[in-house]
């Protein structure tokens, strides 16, 4: 959970991405986030000990990636970087279900590290489908979805806010970190008592610009309704992508394509 | 058109700004403004220049209701400023804030121009009518479905304008309007302001923009007004200007090469 | 401290996310009954800056390791209780979008465990009692840092408990709540004394905004908080402590099946009807037969079943029976069972409400 300037880039990059314009950014982002959900879903209903019908599932990132022209680079590193709490979780399986669950040859398997297996693929596929929702549908267009979908509006609106402030906020205290780092030595200038004050004074400006953000609004008639424009259109192509992904996850969830394949070429071979 | 150089104020016609022995303090207790008087006919340019802590935004912040007098009075249009004209007062009054971050919350440019005219409760062709034409004068049309977080600083003052002028205001009220921007964006802003028909009150330290595009300067010092008049005599003025704690124009200045300070 | 997808069921992340999703609304129509517009932009910019905040790192002293505000606390005074939930619900959903920090099915979890306890149960059941409207300066630290530490034990405890019931990992549960325990012990203590020192600090600049915090309420509430303090607090020693002296012997249909029939619990368990409800049974009692999964299993067949009934059979001699599993079952139904009434209760009050 530990955030650097550098992680600000991040969402700064994510979001330059996302405005990208390509097949998939075209999608309504309702179907995105619901696509991505049932994918999600889908891929944790597994029995935990399950390998193989998983992998087909890695289909529906990579058409994304290649159709929404993301960099693939970049999404393999970020989720690597999410691995290691998944991995210190995860590792106690192969420790403590020590059972041999599969015999390949002369080589046993124990159950534990088959489902090891399974939480890290599950955690690559779940994680490679929400960084590819977020780089496909700009953030604005998630929040109007998911207004659309149910979500109250104190919090979608909030939720703007929120993303348009982050910038601009974590710009300041990231000065303030480095104006810290410039006049501490050691460790010291580190303490509780100098982060607290810091917090403090970032809170400080944040009333005071909450304030004014606030009277900004009223000068321009705000009455407590924030009205907006936005529409979202469902077009065929929306639709056929949500029928079309729901019955592929769906099919692939019932059936365990990969063992099919191998008993279908193994019958073919005889 | 080039700088609007009316000289006085058109004695038959109301003011549309009138502020009368204006008094207010800081909750702190501390003395902000110290009665004032002045008034601007319409069609007026005025700049409104003064030291830090001068009182300059405090004046501002009194034109459209964001502060309340503790004395005097202020009157937009012959209306006075009070709770219950506010929103007939800020629409009359279109408010340029000094840190257009604090201007531009909504997720797009376009939104942020239609906040205003939405608020009104105009139709919504009305809302996009008056929104693209005001992204068309201040050139900001392409960025209408940009996030602001995305803009340089003098494209965000340029939208920030953009989402004022979509109320149809005919009093534009800017403090600090040239701060932050680079050399061109400044003077694209000066050029664009200088085609504007409503009146315009400036408070700013940029006293070549002040020579430059308003007809009449008022200096306020401690909260009191120092002096009020043309701004070719006040700028020019060396003593004037040393006593409100400023200094001429740059503009006006001699030249630094052929004839150096010292 | 963010559950990830890989590690939850879809019956666990559903439950959640509908208990989440419960929650958002309520806040949200309680948020539009106060009608305070400057709330929503004010709120927003008050979540960037808990992201802004969560840069600013310190160590942690005694341990020399880092860590940073989390932000529940902190947003409850603020904002009240309301807003503060919304808020920082919405912090963790852009956590979970942009840094993959807990999954988009987990979200539910994490909301509940970081938004849910922080906002609607440790800041008006101990904050408001300890440091009441306009705290003195102990008050609000001992206040922070009491509700801090609940907040986050809470939390952690939602952690485990959701990583058990999904069945996907195998981590001892027992091991795994100390650790969890233990740890957000400290950042909890942490936390509250940051959050106090920050809110001490603004005080002095602007003590209006614990104003901006204050609900509204109707004179009965006070008392509805007592009583759910209250109630809480026996439910959590009639579950834990008495559960643990809960008879080993069998319950009293088994006993007396066994003195009349001779077998417990019919074993005509391989045939016919009762063999299918059998069956059932096993597949959806999340704690089977009480007991728990020892931590070495003797055959991964359809796991939970099988191993289990044996676990349970090698404990039936000891008594009292301090079997962590068991005493939790019976914090677990009744904290579940109190939970529904709770949102079943809220449910109909705001049905009430709108007539």
């Amino acid at each position: 959970m530990e955030k650097t300037g550098s992680s600000l880039l991040d969402v700064t990059y994510l979001d330059t991405l996302s405005y990208q314009d390509t097949p998939v950014h075209r999608l309504d982002p309702r179907v995105k986030v619901l696509t991505t959900l049932l994918f999600i879903v889908c891929v944790v209903s597994f029995n935990k000990y399950e390998l193989s019908a998983l992998l087909p599932f890695v289909i529906y990132p990579v058409v994304l990636v290649a159709l929404g022209n993301l960099p693939l680079g970049y999404l393999v590193k970020k989720v690597l970087l999410a691995a290691p709490f998944a991995l210190l979780i995860g590792i106690f399986n192969p420790l403590l279900d020590r059972a041999v669950l599969i015999h390949l040859g002369s080589v046993e398997i124990s159950g534990g590290w088959v489902s090891f297996a399974s939480i890290m693929l599950r955690f690559v596929l779940t994680v490679s489908a929400a960084l590819i929702l977020v780089a496909s549908t700009s953030f604005n267009a998630v929040c109007v979805a998911l207004e659309k979908l149910g979500a109250p509006s104190a919090f979608t609106v909030q939720l703007l806010f929120l993303y348009r402030y982050i910038f601009v906020l974590a710009d300041e205290a990231w000065r303030m970190v480095r104006a810290r780092s410039l006049r501490s030595f050691g460790g010291r200038g580190m303490e509780l008592k100098v982060s607290s004050l810091m917090i403090g004074q970032l809170l400080l400006r944040t009333l005071d610009r909450a304030q004014r953000i606030h009277r900004a609004m009223r000068c321009r008639g705000f009455d407590g309704e924030i009205r907006t424009v936005r529409r979202l259109r469902l077009g065929y192509r929306d639709l056929l992508f949500l029928v079309g992904c729901s019955a592929l996850f769906l099919f692939m969830r019932l059936h365990d394509v990969p063992r099919w394949l191998g008993d279908t070429t193994m019958a073919l071979m005889r | 058109m080039a700088g609007r150089y009316d000289d006085g104020v058109d004695a038959v016609s109301q003011p549309v700004v009138e502020v009368r022995d204006l008094q207010y303090a800081y909750p702190d207790g501390h003395p902000a403004l110290r009665g004032l008087s002045f008034s601007i006919a319409d069609g007026e340019t005025v700049a409104i220049v003064g030291a830090n802590g001068a009182g300059k935004s405090t004046i501002l912040l009194h034109l459209n209701g964001c502060l309340m007098p503790q004395a005097g009075t202020v009157r937009i249009r012959d209306l006075p400023v009070s709770k219950r004209t506010l929103p007939d007062v800020r629409r009359t009054v279109g408010m340029v804030f000094q840190d257009p971050d604090d201007q531009l919350f909504m997720p797009t440019v376009y939104e942020d121009v239609a906040f205003g005219p939405l608020n009104l409760g105009l139709p919504a062709e009305e809302v996009d009518r008056r929104v693209m034409h005001a992204l068309s004068i201040v050139g900001a049309v392409h960025l209408k479905d940009r996030p602001p977080y995305r803009l340089s600083g003098g494209e965000k003052r340029a939208v920030a304008i953009a989402s004022v002028l979509s109320m149809s205001p005919t009093i534009l009220v800017m403090d600090e309007p040239t701060s932050n921007l680079d050399p061109q964006a400044r003077r694209r802003l000066i050029e664009l302001l200088k085609t504007f028909e409503q009146t315009i009150i400036v408070a700013t330290h940029d006293l070549d923009m002040a020579f430059d595009l308003c007809a009449r300067t008022i200096v306020v010092k401690e909260g009191g007004i120092l002096a009020d008049g043309p701004s070719r005599e006040i700028l020019q003025d060396a003593a004037l200007l040393a006593a409100g704690q400023l200094e001429r124009p740059l503009g006006l200045q001699g030249c630094p090469v052929c004839s150096p300070p010292g | 401290m963010h559950m990830a997808d890989a590690l939850i069921s879809p019956l666990v992340g559903g439950a959640m996310w509908a208990a989440t999703a419960g929650l958002t609304a309520y806040g949200a129509r309680k948020l539009k009954e106060k009608a305070d517009d400057s709330m929503v932009p004010l709120m927003g910019v008050l979540g960037a800056f808990i992201f802004a905040v969560q840069m600013i790192n310190f160590t942690i002293p005694g341990t020399g390791s880092s860590g940073h505000l989390g932000g529940g606390m902190i947003l409850s005074i603020l904002l009240g209780p309301c807003a503060a939930f919304l808020t920082m619900a919405s912090v963790l959903t852009v956590q979970a979008l942009f840094f993959a920090d807990g999954g988009l099915l987990a979200l539910g979890c994490n909301i509940f465990n970081l938004a849910f306890f922080p906002c609607f149960i440790a800041y008006p059941v101990i904050y408001r009692k300890i440091a009441g409207e306009r705290p003195t300066r102990r008050r609000l630290a001992v206040g922070a840092v009491a509700s801090s530490i609940l907040a986050l034990q809470m939390g952690a405890l939602g952690v485990v408990l959701e990583t058990l019931f999904s069945g996907i990992s195998e981590l001892p549960f027992s091991t795994f709540l100390f650790l969890m325990l233990s740890i957000h012990l400290a950042i909890g203590v942490v936390e509250g004394l940051v959050t106090a020192a920050v809110v001490t600090f603004v005080c002095k600049a602007h003590p209006e905004i614990l104003e901006m915090a204050a609900v509204p309420r109707p004179p009965a509430r006070p008392a509805m908080n007592n009583v759910l303090a209250g109630l809480l607090v026996v439910t959590v020693v009639t579950g834990g402590a008495l559960s643990w002296f809960a008879s080993a012997n069998p319950d009293g249909l088994e006993w007396s099946m066994f003195h009349t029939s001779g077998k417990e619990a019919l074993e005509a368990a391989d045939q016919g009807p009762y063999a299918l409800a059998a069956r059932l049974q096993e597949k959806t009692a999340f704690l089977p037969d009480y007991g728990f999964r020892p931590v070495e299993q003797e055959t991964a067949t359809s796991g939970e079943g099988g191993a289990a009934a044996e676990a349970g059979k090698g404990k039936a001699e000891d008594w009292p029976d301090v079997s962590a599993g068991k005493s939790l079952s019976g914090l677990l139904g009744a904290a579940m069972t109190l939970l529904l009434a709770g949102l079943i209760g809220l449910g109909l009050r705001k049905s009430q409400q709108k007539r």
